[in-house]
């Protein structure tokens, strides 16, 4: 690969850690020519469609088959009846049926899966397959899951989380209370879900090729369900069209493999995008109530607070999601006193799990209504109530767990605070600009402008014991450096960032960054919590240091010196003496070299039954400022402005820095004024993108970002993780904006219009 | 996902050629209800024209069709007989990538990229008609063209600096 073709020729040198590297996979994006895993072919491959529960909670009491594969064109079709292993997977505790057999539990729950020569075939086929259901109650309403009959055989809870930090009865001189609640939100990453399957010869083994955030763990659970040993199970990454979570769990790899095998021939599945919102779970819907105490100079002394997550129907990251919505649900402050209660339950609502973010994005629209109440009680500026009680390094969390490394919260608020505010509204701003935009809507005069602020901290890593590590293999042939690591690319640039580490630990320009796969490499954990540029990075960064060390070392003993005398000075090894002085690139000739490291974070502890212990490996906090316009009429908002400033340890990739926070706000926005998984009844309302809204180029502020940088010790090269805290106080900053500008309460994201007018005229009345 | 699909099962097959890039394409025995995303994508071999929505809502499948900007997805592909197709693959014959790309590529516009060849192919076709398109008529012109990773900012960055350098390269 090549990252020097193109418009890159400008280049003076391949670019290393702290630079803006171009992505060595651009060139072949910008021209149309990478593989996502819906581009993929296979000779006299066959299309794959799954049939789906029409039926919100039911019985089955019977699957007929016949018509689907009386159907032309028609090879297979699977049910329940032909997993060969493990008829559940899951990622939390495995509670999820391949296939629905006795009991569907959420509308679009699949049930059969049907592989054809032609795509449309293969939907007719599925549209055959008769399903009888006898409907039973469905539980929609989480409130009353832990009283309702169980709607599975482990019961309608997937965990209980109460923390109890300092004095239960401690109370402060001012109190403030408050209701929220935050929608379901989709990941709707454009590349959907799709892959190709292509059996061995003798039908005992299958090679998948898949857009995934976790190779391995993929792999772990499609042999299980196979009931194949895992290295008979062969899984690639293709190309991966965004992820934000909605690939942690298994979609449609064990329904794609078992067509295959079935079949015995390659087959190819892609979701089209109503599929694809029944095909991956969500962000979770949350309900919270918040007690917050302060002395009368601000200082907080308790944070009370009840946290309820619909988990939907089942596991998948539930567990995790809470342990990260409790531990994070006071904020990034110092607070001595902490009561919470945390629950995620099971429904018959679509199953929820991992989204960047991942359950603090719940708790922080909380936490940051409520110190906004506060400051408005107190009488203090939001701004300064979040820095006086502002966490740092040496303080204790929630969890009781004491920040050994850098937080530096206060400087975040301060820095977001301090950055340029857009300009007015005037009577020129353009119709384009004002809330409606394109519907060039807006009565100027009724347009009022509103300023929010939020903070937030979010922890880099899996949490509460889980050992994720990573695993990387350099391998240096003849001055070529292959670095080979299973890390799931979605976007992010983490092959760039390969190519950065490589180079500028080996002093070589040339790296080949290899497919990401499970038989070459072992496990690089998930790309997601943030986790990679820490976890495979540094696995990256380990590899090649072996590498490079072996390659000193046979040099030295080329040239009969000691390995002790010979040092690195810029490209070159030279030593003491000055006997030697030659380029790695030179020194690699005629060498092979391979090396494979794992790399572990510090160990981390589970929280004990007060939700007390050292359970996170690392924090990253940020703040952000909103600037909204609000069309009080119409109940129509636009996001103007996000400042931001973000504590990012040490930017390895500033340009790719930038974009990730640019990205994350584009999502939050999103969550503040427009997205939302409409769900009536268990029924999503708004497959589609024509009625779930994301951010288009005309709805997104301008995103002005400024970089802390304290690099984080333990962390490779110093660097966290970027990726989930843009997202997480976007949200409340924006929805604190609205509420300047309107006066209204505004407790549950997202905010619509209706929300708007209908608040102002009840409290016109 | 309760629609009743309709099949090559029960429609007839059809032949028609397709004039793609410059180079006329022979499609035999396809089902007459096959999209022009599809034909271009499976049986041309042609997947730079990508397929995020299929139902006119993301711009990922963006093509010219006799110079005009259209979304595959919602162009049967038989309809298509006779006009001269261009796709992303058709932006950069030569091999050499076209000042847009190379500012994308440059200005950090490309994440997963699944939105990329829609928006190469939505960003020409703004420029061709307005060379010098201020802030607005940049996010108006590319509002159908939606990116879930970027949030759009390098994106806006590219095409300054394309507008940019274009005026460098007139003056
Ligand atoms: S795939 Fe054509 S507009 Fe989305
Ligand atoms: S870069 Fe991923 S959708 Fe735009």
């Amino acid at each position: 690969m090549s990252t020097r073709d193109g418009g890159l020729s400008l280049l003076r040198r391949a670019s290393r850690v702290g630079e803006n590297a171009p992505r060595p996979d651009g060139t072949l994006k910008v021209r149309g020519e990478f593989a996502y895993s819906s581009d993929l072919y296979a000779e006299g491959m066959l299309w794959g469609a799954t049939v789906r529960s029409t039926e919100v909670h039911a019985r089955i009491c019977s699957v007929d088959i016949s018509g689907a594969l009386a159907t032309p064109g028609v090879h297979v079709v699977v049910t329940a009846d032909d997993v060969p292993g493990s008829p559940y997977y899951g990622l939390d505790g495995d509670d999820q049926p391949v296939f629905a057999s006795a009991v569907v539990r959420h509308l679009g729950e699949p049930i059969a899966a049907v592989a054809a020569d032609h795509p449309e075939a293969a939907r007719l086929a599925a549209s055959r397959v008769v399903v009888e259901y006898e409907p039973l109650a469905p539980l929609l309403d989480p409130e009353r899951a832990l009283t309702a009959e169980p709607i599975h055989p482990n019961g309608n809870l997937f965990r209980h989380l109460p923390i109890r930090k300092g004095d239960p009865d401690a109370t402060g001189d001012v109190v403030v209370e408050g209701s929220y609640a935050t929608g379901m939100q989709d990941q709707a990453f454009l590349g959907p879900e799709s892959g190709l399957a292509i059996p061995d010869s003798g039908g005992d083994g299958v090679e998948l090729f898949i857009s995934t955030q976790w190779l391995h763990v993929d792999r772990d659970q499609v042999a299980a369900c196979l009931g194949l040993e895992p290295e008979r199970v062969r899984l690639t990454l293709s190309g991966v069209g965004g992820a934000f979570g909605a690939r942690e769990d298994i979609s449609l790899q064990v329904h794609l493999c078992m067509l295959a095998l079935r079949a015995g021939r390659p087959v190819k599945m892609v979701y089209n995008r109503a599929e694809s919102f029944f095909g991956h779970v969500h962000r979770h819907p949350s309900r919270l109530w918040y007690r917050h105490h302060a002395d009368r100079d601000g200082t907080l002394v308790k944070v009370e607070a009840r946290l309820l997550l619909d988990g939907g129907a089942y596991l998948s990251s539930s567990f995790h999601v809470l342990g990260n919505a409790a531990s994070f649900a006071v904020g990034p402050y110092r607070v001595p006193n902490v009561v919470i209660d945390s629950w995620n339950v099971r429904t018959n609502n679509p199953p929820c799990g991992a989204m960047r973010g991942f359950g603090v994005v719940q708790s922080c629209f909380g936490h940051e209504a409520q110190m906004d109440k506060l400051a408005a009680a107190l009488g203090h500026d939001p701004v300064e109530l979040r820095l006086r009680n502002a966490l740092g390094h040496g303080d204790t969390c929630a969890t009781g767990q004491r920040i050994t490394g850098t937080l530096p919260m206060a400087e975040v608020i301060a820095r977001t605070a301090a950055l340029p505010l857009p300009p007015e509204l005037t009577e020129h701003t353009p119709m384009l600009a004002l809330p409606g935009g394109a519907g060039r809507c807006a009565d100027r005069s009724r347009v009022v402008r509103g300023v929010g602020f939020a903070a937030s901290y979010k922890n880099l890593m899996y949490a509460e014991g889980f050992d994720d590590f990573s695993t990387a293999r350099c391998r240096i042939d003849h001055g070529v450096v292959t670095v080979h690591c299973a890390c799931a690319e979605v976007g992010q640039g983490f092959v760039t960032l390969v190519c950065q580490i490589a180079r500028e630990v080996l002093r070589i320009d040339d790296v080949v960054v290899a497919p990401a796969d499970t038989v070459e490499v072992g496990s690089a954990g998930s790309t997601s919590a943030s986790r990679q540029t820490w976890m495979s990075g540094g696995a990256v960064e380990a590899a090649c240091i072996a590498a490079r060390d072996r390659v000193i070392s046979e040099l030295a003993l080329r040239s009969g010196v000691e390995v002790a005398s010979l040092v690195l000075v810029d490209d070159r090894v030279v030593s003491g003496d000055g006997r030697v002085d030659t380029t790695m690139t030179e020194a690699a000739a005629g060498l092979v070299v391979d090396e494979t490291r794992e790399f572990h974070h510090a160990p981390t502890q589970p929280l004990d039954e007060n939700g007390q212990g050292d359970a996170h490996v690392s924090f990253s906090g940020t703040a952000h400022r909103a600037v909204v316009d609000v069309d009080l009429d119409l109940g129509l908002v636009r996001v103007v402005q996000i400042a931001t400033a973000q504590d990012v340890g040490r930017a390895l990739n500033p340009l790719a820095v930038g974009g990730q926070i640019e990205g994350g706000v584009a999502q939050g926005v999103g969550l503040a004024v427009m997205e939302e998984i409409v769900v009536d009844g268990g029924r999503i309302r708004n497959a589609s993108f024509t009625d779930y809204l994301i951010p288009t180029a005309l709805d997104m502020p301008e995103v002005v970002w400024d970089l802390i940088e304290e690099p984080e010790p333990g962390a490779p090269f110093g660097a966290k993780g970027v990726g989930e805290p843009p997202v997480v106080s976007s949200t409340p900053a924006v929805v604190a904006a609205i509420r300047a500008a309107t006066g209204l309460a505004l407790d549950r994201v997202p905010v619509r219009p209706q929300d708007i007018v209908r608040g102002r005229a009840s409290t016109a009345t | 996902m309760n629609d009743e699909p309709t099949s090559h099962a029960v429609t007839p097959e059809v032949g028609y050629v397709l004039r793609v890039n410059g180079r006329e394409h022979r499609i035999e025995a396809a089902w007459s209800g096959e999209s022009l995303l599809w034909v271009l994508r499976e049986r041309l071999g042609l997947s730079g024209s990508k397929n995020a929505c299929e139902q006119g809502e993301c711009g990922s499948c963006s093509v010219l069709v006799d110079g005009r900007l259209v979304c595959a997805c919602l162009v049967l592909a038989a309809s298509a007989v006779g006009a001269e197709i261009t796709t992303v693959e058709g932006a950069s014959p030569q091999g050499v990538l076209t000042d847009v790309q190379s500012a994308f590529l440059a200005e950090g516009a490309v994440q997963c990229g699944f939105c990329t060849p829609g928006l190469v192919m939505s960003v020409h076709d703004l420029l061709k008609a307005n060379p010098e398109p201020d802030d607005l008529e940049v996010r108006e012109a590319i509002s159908g063209n939606l990116c879930r990773c970027t949030g759009y900012g390098r994106i806006f960055a590219a095409i300054e600096n394309t507008v940019a350098a274009r005026r460098g390269a007139e003056s």
